[in-house]
């Protein structure tokens, strides 16, 4: 870790109260939600963490908390890579926006709500993106099942091809 | 299948001015088959007579699912995946999975092998940069481009094709090194190919940097500044033409690019001519660069020995039995890789591509995520064409340079 | 044969109405762009001056659906893509032709998901499967040659 990054590493330890994780090159911290709209706020004008390279989500289904929104952070000049990792039940799967901090988290925030179905607090249009907008279920949980087609074979191909759709014209 | 819903107006009614209730301005929507959109991109422009004074871009449409499909297989299945995810790109999506791969799994990945996935790699941006200057071009009426930047691409796929057998989805970059080693021809035929492709630069160059119709359809058109770059994530030949010279093979650089020389272009003025010129002067960087590592392409081994991941050769299983044992694990289970979450990333043509990748211990992989350029660049859209003419809107979603498959995944 | 054993080199040619027609049909249909994915590129490909489709009069392809005879489904189907191409299927005049170009097009290619129409034959009629991931123009060409064979052997009760 070179020194501008854990001088931001202290001092988002002390106010936040975040957890740091290293992982052979990479940092982590991990924080709560209240807690995620201010500090990055901080990165940004303190610390010159002012790129933001990607929000996503992963989801630990059984074990809780269930999701881990992440979001990932870079400073230009120093080169420095800095991970966030937030916890979210499932209870009530809600984080406060980011949007008003770096804009380009508008379309990233978007995708988690589309795939996991976390809500962002505060984002000025929280739609699907990348399913039709009629969509139910939202499918990169782990509950969720993968839908695939049943491969044909020899020995089952007239029973799949009567249930196959096909055109009527 | 007649029973689907469309989005009406009134859900988006937030996102347009009230000119367009009451009929003053008017809905167009470029639907997503149009002959200049680069793919399945639906854009709702709002037009106040020819000027855009609002575009909202819907897309989803080429939505392939793939990151949970990669879920459900081992890591030497998924990869084949991502091969047609930025489907101009191919080998750089195989890149960054397989530099996810090696870091969480600490595998060594031979010198040679290095060298020739820098080769690859850039043969692949030189054929997408020409890919981009013949569609876009295309978009703008100049059509001999478009078939120019075929014919040098035609002589890429060959060189592809000469080492994987698939001219496009080739695989061929594996986690530990390459599928296999290059064929004999090949140091000849990558040669060839540069050493005539300055020259075709120069034919694209005469034909549009001093045209003055391309000069009065690019210039100060979509213009966006550093700052707005930054604020928006926004990375690749965009940000370079607006002035910051921040490419990931110089600030974090990935398999041994460190050790080539090679200028970043940049530009200032932050328009639509301006990308063009930042892409065009890459395409010769790209050249510089596969010249210095084939003069210095070392022998050796081109896949790490490690036989936990990396399969055994063919004529090893005959005689020994850990590789008929090592062999048979890898292809009915696949190989845990440990337990631990990396992000690694590219510079793709279109901008920082990168993996965000889980594993749990098991075979396969818990959570890959795909950070795509294309995604992100494509938000500053209505940033770009407000102000501007239609007929701008399509000049500047060239000048973008998106891919449908890397932003839908 | 016929008449022009009668009249000798007068230039007249005698034949049956289904075959004029259906060699006019064969001789330029104009393909719609509909290139979706990887495998537009190739069809550029195909396109281009290696692999000239334009040998077939098909160098021209029209954006406009009313335009067109020919769609080219070139890449994958998504869901909320399917009504899309229905409706331009729809639009297209009579005689139409599909061509499915790719393995995604034919039975849902390398991605068996919630998010990939299983084959585009689900939502519309196909009459030449061009197998590959993604094909080679070559591939492609012969797909086209294979269309004009079967247009060739059309019989007017099949005409719509």
């Amino acid at each position: 870790m070179s020194e501008a990054m854990q001088k931001a590493v202290s001092a988002v330890q002390e106010r936040f109260g975040a957890v740091v994780q290293v992982f052979k090159d990479e940092t982590t911290l991990v924080v709560s939600a209240d807690h995620i709209e201010d500090m990055m706020k901080t990165l940004r004008d303190e610390f010159a963490f002012t790129f933001l390279i990607d929000v996503t989500a992963v989801d630990y289904m059984p074990a809780e908390p269930r999701f881990n929104v992440i979001y990932h952070l870079y400073a230009m000049e120093k080169k420095d890579l800095l991970c966030v990792r937030v916890p979210v039940s499932s209870v009530r799967p809600q984080v406060p926006t980011v949007e008003k901090v770096f804009p380009g988290a508008a379309w990233f925030e978007r995708e988690v709500w589309d795939m996991f179905g976390i809500r962002f607090e505060g984002h000025h249009d929280l739609r699907r993106i990348v399913m039709p907008a009629d969509w139910e279920g939202h499918p990169l949980r782990k509950d969720y099942p993968l839908g695939y087609e049943e491969v044909q074979f020899t020995f089952n191909f007239d029973e799949i091809a009567g249930r196959k759709p096909s055109p009527k014209e | 299948m007649a029973d689907f819903r469309e989005v009406t107006v009134e859900e988006l009614r937030h996102l347009v001015s009230d000119r367009a209730m009451s009929g003053e301005t008017m809905l167009l929507n470029m639907g997503p088959q149009h002959p200049s959109t680069h793919g399945v991109l639906r854009l709702l422009l709002e037009l106040d007579g020819e000027i855009v004074v609002n575009c909202i871009p819907d897309i989803g449409f080429l939505h392939t699912g793939v990151e949970k499909t990669i879920e459900s297989k081992t890591y030497a299945q998924s990869e084949v995946m991502t091969d047609r995810l930025d489907y101009l790109h191919p080998l750089g999506n195989n890149l960054v999975y397989c530099l996810a791969v090696e870091k969480l799994a600490d595998l060594d990945v031979p010198a040679r092998a290095q060298a020739v996935r820098v080769i690859l790699a850039e043969l692949t941006r030189l054929s997408s940069h020409l890919i981009w200057i013949g569609t876009s071009s295309l978009d703008l009426a100049a059509m001999s481009t478009f078939l120019y930047a075929m014919r040098e691409r035609e002589m890429i796929m060959d060189i592809m094709e000469m080492c994987s057998g698939s001219r496009m989805m080739t695989t061929y970059i594996r986690p530990g090194g390459l599928w296999r080693d290059t064929p004999v021809e090949f140091e000849s035929a990558v040669r060839k190919f540069i050493d005539l492709m300055p020259k075709r630069i120069d034919e694209y160059e005469t034909l549009l940097t001093r045209n003055p119709l391309f000069l009065d359809r690019t210039r100060g058109i979509g213009v966006i500044s550093k700052e707005e770059c930054i604020q928006w994530g926004i990375s690749g030949p965009v940000i370079r033409g607006s002035g910051l010279a921040y490419d990931l093979r110089k600030a974090r650089p990935y398999s041994g690019y460190e050790q080539y020389d090679f200028d970043v272009p940049t530009q200032t003025s932050g328009d639509i001519y301006g990308r063009y010129l930042v892409r065009v002067e890459e395409m010769r960087q790209s050249v510089r660069i596969i010249r210095q590592a084939l003069d210095k392409l070392p022998f050796g081994p081109v896949r790490s020995s490690n036989r936990k991941y990396v399969p055994p050769p063919r004529s090893e299983i005959g005689t020994s039995m850990e590789a008929l044992i090592h062999h048979f694990k890898l292809w009915t289970e696949g190989y845990p890789v440990p337990k631990g979450s990396v992000y690694t990333a590219v510079e793709s043509p279109r901008g920082e591509m990168g993996v965000f990748m889980e594993s749990d211990g098991g075979p396969k992989p818990f959570r890959c995520h795909y950070r795509s350029p294309s995604f992100a660049n494509l938000q500053i859209m209505p940033l770009l064409t407000r102000g501007h003419f239609v007929a701008d809107v399509v000049g500047i979603i060239g000048s973008i340079d998106i891919v449908l498959g890397d932003a839908d995944r | 044969m016929g008449v022009e054993q009668k009249t000798g080199n007068m230039g007249v040619v005698t034949t049956t109405l289904e075959q004029v027609v259906n060699w006019s049909r064969t001789n330029s249909m104009w393909p719609m762009l509909f290139g979706l994915a990887c495998c537009a590129i190739e069809m550029m490909g195909a396109e281009g001056a290696r692999y000239d489709m334009s040998r077939f009069g098909m160098e021209l392809m029209r954006a406009s659906p009313r335009q067109s005879d020919l769609m080219i489904v070139a890449g994958r189907v998504s869901r909320k893509m399917a009504p899309v191409v229905r409706r331009l299927y729809d639009q297209m005049p009579d005689p139409k032709w599909v061509i499915a170009m790719g393995d995604c097009a034919s039975c849902g290619g390398v991605f068996n998901n919630y998010a990939v129409l299983q084959g585009v034959d689900e939502i519309i009629p196909v009459d030449v499967f061009v197998a590959g991931c993604p094909p080679r123009p070559e591939a492609l060409i012969h797909g086209v040659m294979v269309l004009h064979d079967k247009v060739k052997k059309e019989k007017l009760t099949d005409w719509k």
